[in-house]
């Protein structure tokens, strides 16, 4: 038995004693970010798709997980290993954006499904989508247009933006601009991994802002509401969702409390499904889930979906069942764009406290089944 | 741009060279008087974050976190002095570069299987949070002014260390001549742990301070551990006002040209195009102020014949 | 036959005789692991010749191997959207022919090499390994905030480049081109050493005063040991592109500049074939080590420790006993 597989098995095993892989199981490969700084994120993903695998009889899904370590080469190794010596059906489970470039084009193009659970850059949703690769989150201007539309609904004119100089950072900036329209204030790119915001900070103070929209994923994020707090400035904040997720609100305390942010996903979304969701997350790991965490349980949930009515060795049937979409998302409604990308409504959230834990609350929708800009661009 | 901006700028790169100092001064004084190249000095400035985070966590005192890191991080610099890093003083670079490097590895993930994959929280203390008003009437945060004093307060006493005490002599004595020294009976060994343990302790203090405006985070060491480096290489390596000279120049290009660069490309470019042509060029500024020092003085500003 | 010269044989025929056992019993990953062994070692023998006959620490190799890399990237793209890769003054197509790119990372890394040598030679020691640091940040920083092609997020190729013969698809035939351009380079180094210019060289980093005296002036000697080394690893760069089939700003980064020292420092410094022992050794312990526990690194560090501590001479010089006074 390979090492990875019983790693696998192991935590399927832990998860309640459920019965190893038997044949006729679908074979998953994960390649996700376990080492590292990201690694909060990769264990969210991993741990919500084997919490839907468990709950699912556990016997369904065979699944091998790999660390990328967040490497754009090591996922593409992975990738070639799972697909050549472990022969998956099924990739799936990679965090950032250009892990997913590196991997997904190759990985569809042999003929294997991969469905996303995070990333899903605009280059794979337009001209270079592909009819084997699904996005399961969201398509990645989506919540920043989520937020330009927030902000330009909530009546601000002059919003102060800012994002690290990176193609996702490009792409997170032009998406608040395609939805809210007005004029700015100020347009900032910032260093990619910066860690201090102390220069940002002054020119906004500098500025005629009313308002502030950022997007600084991770350790970024942090950095910059610490400081931001500090800086005695008091300007209504709004960003996407990532740097206020369940795994990253406890270091950054009391400087996010009150910012408003955009998601797909709340633990607090009313209906069934995320009720057992976040009841049964909380049972099996001892902490809230978070949105990675949702995306992985959808995910996991679509592919159940997809097995009960059509068989992998027949891929156009496979495909059109994974296209319906019918399983039960914890979002509530959720269907395919055209373009393999969700529809689906986004939420706008406020940072609150309960008890000593800092988390999220729905606080309004930002957008009603929205789909994405890219539909109309890809041929498939 | 507003001369209050500009100001106000100035002091937030005097901020952060102070804090480049901190990190650069254990560095070079390691390089000159031991001749090692530690790659690992970044990880003591994690730790020294780390501890500072666990015993805020614990005790709800700042100071305390401030103590927990200084003690953390000279005691893992001492223990590494010890264990690993006696045996290379005699090795060449290229060995201490890989030994120093395997250290990172280990500090990292050791790091993360106690501490766990997400960010730590670390908070300034409501007695230094907040923004006061300057002369002028430039609002700027008092946590930064504290990290400015309490940079420049240690580097005055840096400087009276090595000038004035006894431990200073022999520093300075094992900068020109490690056999002599050693000859004169003075107990090499023991100086050099010293050394090592202050230069660990000034990076873990560095790290603490740092940390309680930014993220709490396994490998937050390595971008600020190569920005050292530039430091002390601008500076000359050894010299300890070098690296006070080479960490404010670094803070200043930094911070001021992330400012000035996408305004001046505005003069002739559209916006945006400006804002990303700028910012890239401002990412490269520091390296190549780096290359150009040392094509024009290839020992850096205050380097001696070493 | 030297007991060196014996253990060099057989390290090349395992990395000879795995990939065709996996071949014959159809592991076709085995194969790419293999693949990424030569392509990594081979960029390790590039920066043996500035590291081990030179004396030159370069800790800024990554900005080769990552030229290469975007040379293969650059003209593989423009040859997938059938743009061109400028129409003026003269127009230039984009290209899918390995030799033709390979020419192209070479010459492209060469060039970089001749200016960022002719730069950083005239420092020394750690000024050297700390300028050749701050180029390759340059670049790294450059290749993220560039968008033209890709930025942070890379360029994927879709399909492997071609080769005239070979189908480059098929993993084994991808390896033998790889094993190839190794020995090739194995070979040219061994030429290298023993040439007039290999013996000055290596009398410029034990004595540089001496071959001062006798005429010879090591600042060229260096320059042109540097540019081939850096020739050398931007090859490995466009191999190692096409293997991935992918470029990103990650080739240009300074841990990648790290590793590509790892791999010659761990099979022994100077040793003409330590480079294939460092990184067949680095890559299978990645691979071992990954599948065991999720903080490996940990483990990789401490053994890495010990080789230095205790094994100085690395793996070669571990299996083929201290050097014998040679050359």
């Amino acid at each position: 038995m390979k090492l990875t597989t019983f790693v696998a098995a192991a935590c399927i095993a832990a998860l309640g004693g459920a019965a190893f892989a038997e044949d006729g199981a679908l074979k998953v490969g994960m390649i996700t970010t376990l080492s590292g700084g990201g690694a909060g994120l990769g264990i969210d993903t991993r741990d919500g798709f084997l919490l839907a695998a468990k709950l699912a009889g556990g016997d369904k899904l065979d699944i091998v997980v790999e660390d990328d370590q967040r490497k754009p080469d090591i996922a593409v190794q992975l990738a070639d290993k799972m697909i050549q010596s472990e022969k998956v059906d099924i990739l799936t489970g990679i965090v950032w954006s250009n892990l997913a470039m590196a991997v997904v084009p190759a990985a569809t193009a042999q003929g294997k499904f991969y469905l996303s659970t995070n990333a899903a850059p605009s280059a794979l949703a337009g001209k270079g989508c592909h009819q084997n690769y699904f996005s399961v989150s969201y398509q990645n201007d989506n919540l920043h247009e989520a937020a330009g539309a927030y902000v330009k609904d909530a009546g601000y004119s002059k919003p102060f933006i800012l994002a690290p100089n990176y193609p996702a950072g490009q792409d997170s900036l032009t998406g608040f601009k395609r939805l809210y329209g007005g004029e700015l204030s100020g347009e900032v790119y910032t260093q990619l991994g910066q860690t201090d915001y102390a220069a940002e900070i002054a020119q906004i103070r500098a500025s005629d802002a009313d308002s502030i929209f950022f997007f600084l994923p991770g350790g970024m994020g942090i950095s910059f509401l610490k400081q931001y707090a500090d800086s005695g400035l008091e300007l209504p904040v709004v960003g996407p969702a990532f740097s206020f997720d369940q795994g990253i609100l406890q270091a950054v305390g009391d400087a996010a409390l009150g910012v408003i942010n955009t998601s797909q996903w709340n633990k607090d979304i009313d209906n069934p499904a995320n009720a057992r969701f976040v009841e049964e997350f909380q049972a099996e790991y001892g902490r809230l889930p978070s949105l990675y965490a949702a995306q992985g349980y959808d995910t996991a949930n679509l592919l159940l979906s997809a097995m009960d009515s059509a068989d992998i060795s027949d891929a156009d049937a496979f495909r059109a069942a994974l296209k319906s979409a019918d399983f039960d998302s914890v979002r509530g409604d959720f269907a395919f764009a055209a373009n393999n990308h969700p529809i689906q409504d986004i939420y706008v959230r406020e940072v609150i406290k309960e008890g000593d834990v800092y988390t999220n609350k729905i606080v309004g929708v930002a957008l009603e089944d929205h789909a994405n800009v890219y539909v109309d661009e890809c041929k498939m | 741009m507003t001369p209050l901006l500009f100001i106000e700028q100035v002091l937030n790169g005097l901020q952060f060279g102070v804090m480049l100092f901190l990190m650069a001064a254990g560095l070079t004084l390691v390089f000159g008087v031991m001749g090692l190249i530690n790659l690992a000095h970044g990880s003591l400035y994690m730790v020294g974050a780390f501890a500072a985070a666990a015993v805020a966590g614990w005790s709800g005192s700042f100071l305390l976190a401030l103590v927990a890191a200084l003690a953390a991080s000279a005691a893992a610099g001492a223990i590494v002095e010890l264990t690993v890093i006696r045996r290379l003083y005699d090795r060449d670079h290229l060995d201490q570069v890989l030994a120093t490097f395997a250290l990172i590895l280990i500090f990292s993930e050791g790091t993360r299987w106690l501490f766990g994959s997400f960010p730590l929280f670390l908070d300034i203390p409501d007695w230094l949070s907040g923004p006061v008003t300057l002369p002028g009437g430039i609002e700027y945060p008092l946590y930064r002014l504290a990290i400015i004093a309490v940079g420049l307060s240690i580097a005055t006493g840096l400087f009276w260390l090595i000038a004035r005490t006894r431990l200073g002599i022999r520093i300075r004595a094992g900068e020109s001549d490690r056999e002599m020294i050693a000859a004169l009976g003075v107990d090499i060994s023991r100086l050099y742990t010293i050394v090592f343990a202050l230069g660990a302790a000034l990076a873990g203090l560095a790290g603490a301070m740092v940390g309680a405006i930014q993220s709490v985070q396994v490998g937050m060491g390595e971008p600020v551990l190569i920005l050292a480096f530039v430091v002390i290489v601008i500076g000359g390596i050894g010299s300890i006002k070098g690296a006070l000279v080479g960490a404010l120049l670094v803070g200043l290009t930094d911070t001021l040209g992330g400012l000035l660069l996408p305004e001046a490309f505005k003069l002739f470019m559209e916006t945006s195009d400006a804002t990303a042509t700028g910012s890239a060029l401002a990412s490269m500024l520091i390296y190549i102020l780096m290359a150009v020092v040392l094509v024009w003085r290839p020992r850096g500003l205050f380097g001696g014949a070493t | 036959m030297s007991r060196e010269r014996m253990v060099n044989a057989a390290l090349m025929a395992l990395l000879l005789g795995v990939p065709l056992w996996a071949w014959a019993t159809d592991e076709p990953f085995t194969i790419t692991l293999a693949t990424r062994v030569a392509i990594l070692a081979l960029a390790g023998v590039g920066l043996n010749i500035a590291l081990g006959l030179g004396g030159l620490v370069s800790l800024g190799h990554a900005a080769f191997f990552g030229i290469g890399g975007y040379a293969m990237g650059i003209l593989a793209s423009h040859a997938q959207s059938y743009t061109p890769l400028m129409e003026s003054p003269f127009l230039l197509e984009g290209t899918k022919s390995m030799p033709v790119i390979w020419l192209v990372a070479i010459l492209a890394s060469a060039l970089a090499a001749l200016v960022i040598g002719a730069l950083s030679l005239r420092t020394s020691g750690v000024y050297f390994i700390m300028i050749t640091l701050a180029f390759g940040q340059m670049l790294y920083f450059f290749s993220i905030s560039w968008p033209a092609y890709g930025g942070e997020d890379g360029l994927s190729i879709y399909l492997r480049n071609g080769f005239p013969g070979l189908n480059t698809l098929d993993p084994i035939q991808f390896f033998a081109l790889c094993f190839g351009c190794l020995a090739a380079a194995l070979w040219f180094n061994a030429r290298l050493v023993r040439s007039p210019f290999g013996l000055a060289l290596n009398a410029a980093r034990q004595s540089p005063e001496r071959v001062e005296t006798v005429g010879l002036g090591t600042f060229r000697l260096r320059l042109v040991a540097f540019v081939i080394s850096g020739a050398i690893t931007g090859l490995a760069g466009a191999l190692f592109a096409d293997l991935n089939r992918f470029v990103s700003p990650g080739m240009f980064s300074w841990q990648m500049s790290g590793e590509i020292m790892v791999f010659v420092i761990l099979g022994g410094v100077g040793r003409l074939y330590g480079p294939v022992a460092g990184a067949a050794l680095f890559i299978t312990l990645e691979h071992v080590l990954g599948g065991i526990s999720p903080f490996w690194h940990v483990w990789l560090g401490f053994l890495l420790l010990l080789v230095v501590l205790f094994a100085r001479g690395g793996v070669i010089g571990l299996l083929a006993g201290r050097r014998v006074a040679h050359d």
